[in-house]
């Protein structure tokens, strides 16, 4: 290894921000081991604690019907199609008293853009939810953000600050894809740009609502926009702390899944994916948590990625829909991630949203 | 010379230089690597020794398996795959059967696997017609057949020696023993899992006489049941001092090890910690050091998953095996891999991993470069 590339990555795990030039060195040049050891040492310089964390939550899919029709989806249907669906608010109340009955601490609940659902169903359905259950709500993508400010006709600020004052307690990260419209355009050109991903992120952050930032890579991105997409992240999570202190609690890269979609790419492999979550964690300096992704990469590989700067499990995921329909169907019990954690090496530790404990049972 | 400040960190300085110069580790030294905490340490230093015998170089066999027979009459606890004589399930394939599966390939395998379990009634003239027919129909295929627990059933049968087997099924067509059968070598494991096989004692001996006849082998290890981290670590140290006897005699001796990570479901054995992904890893990481007078190291994916196989290339294996197909006795104990790989897939894959596509026949020999081999390639 060159002396520079352990110069950098010296400097970076204690601390130092990377320039661009330098995260392109280290993608193209780093070794796998190289990276992960630094990784693993911004992790713990982060989280001293040996402690990995994780949710238990369902992810609710209230609706499959999106007028997208993103070429990397397996799950939706196109309105009208005999197999799309809207859950009623008395089926997905009764998902999430499962979820409370399994101790899980909040939903995070996504569906595709239904051109004839009204805000006013969304707000129905978060006060219904309030109303009789005490859970933590993570709700509604950026791009679904964006959608109900089109229907509604209004700004997205005050779509966020209805569906906060309706119940909505933090926005997931999903959507993202990868931050560059060059290639949005050709894999999702339905869905919003990247400036507006970013901003609606940002406007949920100055009302006070956490977010996580998710990646999703190896369709039809080249190495530069996935590092283009790091930098977005990490350039709005400063605005974000400079002007309220707070804004993503996560950063959650994965891989794309090609089975059953309009893309056709080759899958992946456990290393290319590893050596991603390592540069996020690396140049990711003020994203405090790395979620490994184990719904995409399966327990073997998700254990192994906590010593490549992943510090969360993610959730326990008492339901998912989406990354099945492409394919993939790995499953985890809460015992199983705990079992994974220790033999790891660290405390598995349920949290919340916000990355709070749950005290111990 | 690699930066050794971090093996230094953690206590295994010794252990790199020793790795380095291409020493031999001891078996202290081998506890040491299984107690670090940091195995990715662990496997960083695997890693090494795998770039410093095969760079970058990745291999991969067009292949194919064969199970003739699941009827055995060894029952051992690990085996989901066994069934008695005349039990319901139980099936033996005809020689044309064999033949009919193995052209049906969508490729022309240049490695033909061919196991079964220990049959009470099938003799050895059934084996001899069943080489000699598949070395008729693929000419240009290394046959990699018959485990050494096999191979002394036969013997038993037919009441010859091992020796004698092994040399009719030669003049048939052998060119290759797997390395099945060796699951662990501790006798009071072996009394437990696999009471009925081979004992270590004949499993070794069967695999040294292959190697005096110019028979190439490969070796195994089951790990992940019954045993302890000594009883691996022993395991490796008798693999590695009968290939020094091996080599001593004049032969290549043991071309490629197998780890095997223990498959829990559908068996008798009750484990109360099974392995997880971090286990499998090291083991293959450990073995890749202590094993420094074996060639190469097998990432077999159909046990371990296609997405491990490639983290354990950078572990310290250098195989992916190849494009099996059809494989049954690791998928009846729960693996949970895809049945096959094309040889595109397998190329992107490892290109994609950025490390060098090889493809080789059975021996370790580039296709296309049949003056290489792979005892040239380990300077032991």
């Amino acid at each position: 290894m060159s002396q520079s590339i352990q110069q950098i990555l010296d400097e970076a795990a204690q601390g130092r921000r990377l320039t661009l030039d330098e995260a392109q060195l280290l993608q193209r040049e780093a070794g796998l081991h190289d990276l992960g050891h630094a990784a693993h040492r911004v992790r713990l310089r982060k989280h001293p604690e040996p402690v990995v964390t994780y949710v238990v939550d369902r992810n609710i899919n209230y609706s499959n019907v999106c007028v997208c029709a993103c070429r990397f989806c397996a799950y939706f249907r196109a309105p009208g199609h005999a197999e799309g669906f809207v859950l009623s608010f008395e089926e997905i109340g009764q998902k999430i008293a499962e979820t409370i009955a399994l101790g899980g601490t909040q939903i995070l609940m996504q569906g595709g853009h239904h051109p004839d659902l009204p805000l006013s169903w969304y707000e129905d359905m978060l006060r219904y939810i309030k109303a009789n259950y005490r859970i933590h709500v993570h709700a509604f993508s950026p791009p679904e953000i964006m959608h109900f400010a089109k229907i509604s006709g209004l700004t997205t600020a005050q779509v966020i600050q209805r569906l906060k004052a309706s119940g909505l307690d933090s926005i997931p990260g999903g959507g993202a894809e990868i931050l560059v419209d060059r290639v949005r355009s050709q894999v999702s050109p339905n869905k919003c740009p990247a400036g507006q991903w970013l901003a609606v992120m940002e406007e949920a952050h100055s009302q006070g609502l956490r977010t996580t930032a998710t990646m999703m890579f190896g369709h039809e991105e080249t190495q530069d926009e996935r590092l283009e997409h790091l930098f977005a992240v990490r350039e709005s999570q400063d605005r974000s702390l400079q002007k309220v202190g707070g804004g993503y609690t996560a950063f959650i890269p994965w891989t794309f899944q090609p089975d059953n979609t309009a893309i056709d790419a080759r899958p992946l492999t456990s290393p290319e994916y590893l050596r991603m979550l390592a540069l996020s964690r690396l140049v990711l300096d003020n994203v405090d948590n790395v979620q490994v992704s184990w719904v995409t990469m399966g327990p073997k590989i998700a254990q192994l990625a906590l010593y490549f700067g992943g510090n969360d499990f993610g959730s326990t995921m008492i339901e998912e829909n989406v990354v099945r329909a492409a394919g993939v169907c790995f499953r985890l019990s809460q015992q199983e991630i705990d079992v994974l954690v220790r033999a790891a090496g660290f405390e598995p530790r349920q949290r919340r949203m916000d990355y709070s404990l749950v005290e111990k049972s | 010379m690699p930066d050794l400040k971090r093996f230094d960190s953690l206590g295994l300085g010794a252990i790199a230089r020793t790795v380095l110069a291409g020493e031999r580790l001891s078996l202290d030294q081998g506890r040491a690597l299984f107690a670090c905490p940091d195995v990715t340490a662990v496997g960083a230093l695997a890693h090494l020794r795998r770039t410093a015998l095969h760079g970058q170089r990745t291999f991969y066999v067009v292949n194919r398996h064969i199970n003739y027979t699941n009827v055995c009459i060894n029952g051992c606890a690990f085996c989901a795959y066994q069934r008695e004589k005349g039990q319901e399930g139980g099936f033996e394939l005809s020689v044309t059967d064999a033949v009919e599966l193995l052209l049906a390939a969508p490729l022309t395998p240049r490695e033909v696997h061919i196991v079964g379990g220990c049959h009470p009634d099938l003799r050895l003239a059934f084996f001899v017609d069943l080489l000699s027919s598949v070395q008729k129909a693929l000419p240009e295929a290394t046959l990699k057949c018959f485990t050494a627990v096999e191979i002394a059933h036969f013997a038993r049968l037919e009441g010859i020696s091992t020796i004698e087997v092994l040399q009719i099924l030669k003049a048939a067509g052998l060119a290759m023993l797997p390395g099945g059968g060796a699951e662990i070598f501790a006798p009071e494991v072996r009394r437990r899992i696999c009471p009925k096989k081979s004992t270590t004692d004949e499993w070794l001996r069967i695999h040294g006489e292959a190697h005096a006849l110019g028979l190439a082998t490969n070796c195994t290890m089951l790990f992940g049941h019954l045993e302890t981290i000594k009883d691996r670590l022993d395991h490796l140290d008798q693999l590695r001092r009968q290939q020094d006897l091996s080599r001593q005699n004049g032969s290549d001796g043991f071309t490629c090890f197998i780890p095997l990570p223990f498959q829990t479901e559908n068996n008798a054995i009750k484990i109360e910690r099974p392995l997880t992904g971090l286990d499998e890893l090291r083991t293959i990481a450990v073995s890749r050091l202590m094993l420094d007078n074996i060639p190469h190291l097998k990432a077999y994916w159909v046990m371990l998953t296609v997405k491990q196989a490639q983290a354990a290339l950078f572990f310290g294996a250098d195989d992916l095996d190849g494009t099996v197909v059809e494989e049954k006795i690791g998928h009846m104990a729960g693996a949970t891999s895809r049945q096959g790989l094309t040889k595109a897939q397998l190329e992107a894959m490892i290109r994609g991993l950025g490390l060098t596509p090889v493809e080789r026949d059975a021996r370790f020999v580039p296709i296309g470069d049949a003056t290489a081999t792979s005892a040239q390639e380990v300077q032991a």
